[in-house]
């Protein structure tokens, strides 16, 4: 082996994956082959946004040669979910977004189960719909979910039956109402983001295979293999054990492909067709409007300070578009109100977080997870407190920001983080208000008089949202050449989940990173347990997991060796793949012994065997929070903070907007590989920026007008700014391996914000909506020549 | 519908394809071929996934027929380290994505190689704006693009075309 990397640990390694992926050898679910037996299918979907479905008649569809089957509502009747199970897996008697599946088509070819779908007659009777989640919260709103009473719902979500309001979270502390009255100002603003999409560039794809044994395998790009086993097998009644999900790599997720939303229908379209492959991808079209969007977001929020700059009161309401069905964003509008402070330290806080049924795209898991929209608005208001007072942005965000040890919302008592320091990190990096002249090639300003230069400051925290006891399960077993493999359940989505476990497993067993293969792809029927790769929780808890393995066939490793030297296994350790002693400075390699054992003397029988360590971690300290007050011991188990600081300038005559430099810190504990933390912060960074100016737009009956990536535009080389700079520090995680905590989300949350007070720097006007369109920005330019 | 008897040449191999009209390129490399390094992202030349080189010319391979690569040369991402002769060495191209942690979740990679590659074949030494430019059609939505650009300009400084490919 040409390298040997000891201690991979905090040091930048390449990743595992990489020579796969450059040579077109990495394997996606599309690239899976299944041979000429394979079907493929084709989903019937709702042209209405809110219709009561009348009558299906598939009898052309299924006259089309090639057509094996078609299957609608009345086939299956099952709700699937994860923390409220409100979506029919096809619709029944009513369907409540354009894009919603109300059949699907299983045909010899890809080609004939797309015109047969054209095929199937559904005839519709029109509901009233409503689209904004304000107007959908209101009691004499059309209901989308009048048996909201009756779904299954977890244990920590509060629906409203009778309302759209799928949950509603409160959050009380201190008192609000004595508060303002001391405030030297005050800043109240309504908010408004709209859906926006993923937009992975690997499409969704499922293949699922029904034997007729009842053993059933599903293959996905899914972040979550088990919890797609789980959501999949509670609600077809299959048992887990005869449902294995295949994962292998993942085109990007970004939370599109956390839970269940496509894949459910290859399983049920393969019931219908036993014993054949049944192979069924998105359009990109579908992926813009029948996977999962990121939820709208309505926000009032009013926050106040003292003349001094200290914040003394917030109160706030946030309206999640939820869009048809919320079994995942439930948990959105929940993390949004336990963490709807943003990061800062404020004595009396009035939250309400609500998630709204809407007839809209189905809202669900993305990037940040209810804390870009949130930090949106904070972030603003912010920057206008400061303004208003006469203190500087970042001076006041020193001020304000959370600290170790501070007793937060919930009554929780903050983990160490130092947010000072990343914000100390990126004001340097950006040369704080030492503002540029107005131009990107560094022409002076007289040049380009229409271009105004500005700089925006926003920091952040977000804490893994999830289920209080997700778990995570690693299996380390080593070959007869000492080469290890380390068998998790956890994804790689890009972020470099397997090079992280490959790192973490050399580190702890004391063999060189090159000797560490990882067991891929995920597979639930032979992959160790993991809950799912979401929440930025992997290299926390899957780290956590796979340390605990390796150090357990670390043990059995030295107590071998100890009770063959007839030494105490404390005088030993593992280095570079030998077992040494520092007491009789005995070395033994690990070759063949890790699979053979050891001889006794004169080879009178053998000791060992074949080395396998198993390794586990669940969080235990979580509690549940009172549902008045949203008050408990430990709400969370922990947060990330980070600071971000943008350069950018504003062409007045176009409204355009160019992002000249990114500064962004982060609090990552420890950065078990410190490349691959750069490359989320670069590649959050620009996902952020790009975030900015993207929306879903509909027409008024909320079909969708922009569903294709030329009218819905992502960041493309061109875009980017110039220059990226990113950072971290380190304040150790009490329960992290090595004290790391998690940090792929988090890169993306204040982008935005931090833009719009860039903006607002350049031009001295605020944007309380986005997407930052050229039109409006030229638009609000125009209006106050007009005036001026 | 009505079918063709083609030849194409895919990575220095001459492949001899009855294929219908309607099918394009990427099906047939994918579907017919198992070359499936090269991506679907979209299949509306939207996002550059399934770029390969035809005749040395990066296309959207979603968006040409099968039947219009008729006698010519096609290259996928799985021909771009056999241009370098011994198929276990990887191209500069290639190397310096490995060395710049240019790759994350992999899908848009193949397809920006392609382009790179065609960049640094008409012109050897680009500069940043023009290495932005010649990717314009390659969407990637994890590494915020600057580390390709880093990785393509390292390429070009290790001679991404010096030693020529064997068989164009």
């Amino acid at each position: 082996m040409a390298q040997f990397t000891s201690d991979p640990v905090g040091k930048s390694v390449h990743r595992v994956d990489a020579v796969e992926k450059v040579t077109g050898a990495a394997v996606f679910v599309d690239d899976v082959q299944f041979g000429p037996g394979t079907y493929f299918a084709r989903l019937v979907r709702s042209p209405h946004a809110h219709a009561r479905v009348v009558h299906i008649d598939a009898s052309r569809a299924l006259e089309v040669p090639g057509v094996r089957a078609v299957v609608t509502g009345k086939d299956v009747d099952a709700r699937i979910g994860l923390y409220l199970i409100d979506r029919p897996v096809f619709a029944g008697e009513r369907v409540r977004y354009v894009g919603e599946p109300v059949a699907g088509v299983v045909a010899t070819s890809e080609e004939i189960a797309v015109e047969a779908a054209q095929l199937v007659e559904v005839e519709y009777e029109e509901l009233p719909a409503v689209f904004d989640p304000v107007e959908a919260a209101q009691p004499d709103a059309p209901l989308l979910h009048p048996d909201l009473g009756e779904y299954q719902v977890a244990s920590f979500i509060f629906p409203e039956p009778g309302t759209n309001v799928s949950e509603h979270f409160r959050l009380r502390k201190g008192d609000v109402e004595s508060a303002w009255p001391r405030c030297a100002a005050i800043v109240e603003g309504t908010f408004r983001l709209p859906q926006i999409q993923h937009v992975p560039i690997e499409p969704h794809g499922a293949v699922a295979l029904w034997e007729p044994s009842g053993e059933v395998t599903l293959w996905t790009s899914s972040q979550s293999p088990f919890a797609q086993r789980d959501l999949i097998a509670q609600s077809l009644s299959i048992p887990h054990g005869n449902l294995r999900v295949v994962s292998p790599y993942v085109g990007g997720g970004f939370g599109g492909k956390a839970g269940v939303s496509m894949e459910v229908y290859a399983v049920v379209l393969a019931r219908a067709v036993k014993g054949h492959p049944v192979k069924l991808r998105m359009t990109r079209e579908e992926e813009f409007v029948g996977t999962t969007v990121r939820q709208s977001l309505v926000a009032h929020t009013k926050i106040g300070c003292d003349a001094e700059g200290n914040l003394l009161a917030m109160e706030t309401a946030y309206y999640f578009g939820g869009g048809a069905y919320n079994d995942y964003g439930v948990n959105i509008a929940r993390a949004a109100g336990y963490s709807c402070t943003g990061p800062y330290d404020i004595p009396n806080v009035k939250g309400d977080s609500y998630c709204v049924y809407t007839n809209q795209p189905i809202g669900s898991a993305m990037r940040g997870f209810g804390m870009p929209e949130i930090h949106w608005g904070i972030e603003q208001i912010m920057d206008q407190l400061a303004e208003q007072i006469g203190m500087d942005p970042a001076g006041f965000r020193r001020r304000n920001c959370v600290r170790t040890g501070d007793t937060i919302l919930t009554g929780m008592e903050m983990p160490a983080i130092d947010l000072v320091a990343c914000i100390d990190k990126v004001t340097e990096a950006i040369g704080w208000a030492k503002k540029g002249a107005p131009s990107a090639s560094g022409e002076p300003s007289r040049t380009t008089p229409h271009k105004k230069r500005g700089q925006g400051i926003a920091i952040m925290w977000k804490a893994p949202a999830m289920p209080p006891n997700p778990g995570s399960s690693a299996v380390v077993r080593f070959n007869e050449d000492a080469t290890v493999n380390v068998e998790i359940g956890a994804q790689e989505l890009g972020q470099g989940a397997f090079t992280v476990a490959a790192q973490v497993a050399a580190q702890a067993l004391g063999v060189p990173y090159e000797w560490v293969r990882v067991s891929a792809p995920i597979d639930t029927k032979y992959s160790p347990y993991e809950w799912q790769t979401v929440a930025s929780r992997i290299t926390w808890s899957m780290g956590n997991a796979v340390k605990a393995a390796a150090e357990d066939a670390r043990r059995q490793i030295l107590e071998l060796v100890a009770d063959h030297w007839d030494e105490d296994p404390d005088d030993l350790d593992v280095k570079d793949g030998k077992v040494i002693s520092y007491r009789s400075e005995r070395e033994q390699p690990l070759e063949n012994m890790v699979v053979y054992g050891l001889p006794n003397e004169n080879f009178e029988g053998w000791k060992g065997g074949p080395v396998v360590g198993h390794g586990r971690f669940m969080p235990t300290y979580v509690t549940n929070l009172d549902p008045e007050t949203g008050q408990g011991t430990r709400a969370v188990v922990h947060y990330t903070v980070g600071a971000q600081a943008v350069d950018l300038e504003v062409d007045t005559e176009t409204g355009q907007v160019e992002v000249l430099k990114i500064a962004s810190a982060y609090d990552v504990g420890k950065a078990i590989n410190p490349d691959l933390i750069m490359a989320q912060i670069e590649g959050g960074a620009v996902h952020g920026m790009s975030s900015a100016f993207e929306a879903l737009r509909f027409d008024e009956a909320g079909r969708p007008i922009n569903a294709s990536l030329v009218d819905y535009r992502i960041a493309t080389s061109v875009d980017v700014p110039r220059e990226i700079h990113g950072d971290f520090v380190e304040t150790p995680l009490e329960d992290g391996p090595w004290g790391a905590r998690g940090v792929g989300e988090h890169v993306m949350v204040q982008t935005a914000p931090a833009i719009a007070n860039a903006i607002n720097d350049a031009l001295g006007i605020r944007f309380n909506d986005l997407p930052l369109s050229a039109e409006k920005i030229f638009l609000a330019l125009e209006e106050r020549r007009e005036e001026g | 519908m009505a079918m063709h008897s083609i030849t194409v040449t895919v990575n220095g191999s001459r492949e001899y394809l009855d294929v219908p009209s309607n099918l394009t390129l990427l099906q047939m490399l994918r579907d017919r071929l198992a070359l499936t390094g090269t991506k679907n992202g979209c299949e509306a030349g939207e996002c550059g996934a399934c770029t390969v080189l035809v005749d040395g010319e990066p296309v959207n391979s979603c968006m040409m027929l099968a039947v219009e690569a008729d006698g010519r040369e096609v290259t996928t991402v799985e021909g771009l380290a056999r241009l370098y002769g011994d198929e276990d060495q990887l191209s500069p191209l290639q190397d310096a994505f490995v060395e710049h942690n240019a790759v994350q979740c992999g899908f848009c990679t193949p397809g920006v190689l392609i382009s790179a590659h065609a960049l640094l074949e008409r012109n050897p030494d680009p500069t940043g704006e023009e290495i932005r430019e010649a990717l314009v059609g390659n969407l990637c939505r994890c590494t915020g693009y600057l580390r390709i650009i880093e990785a393509v300009q390292a390429a070009a400084e290790k001679g991404e075309v010096s030693d020529g490919p064997v068989y164009l």
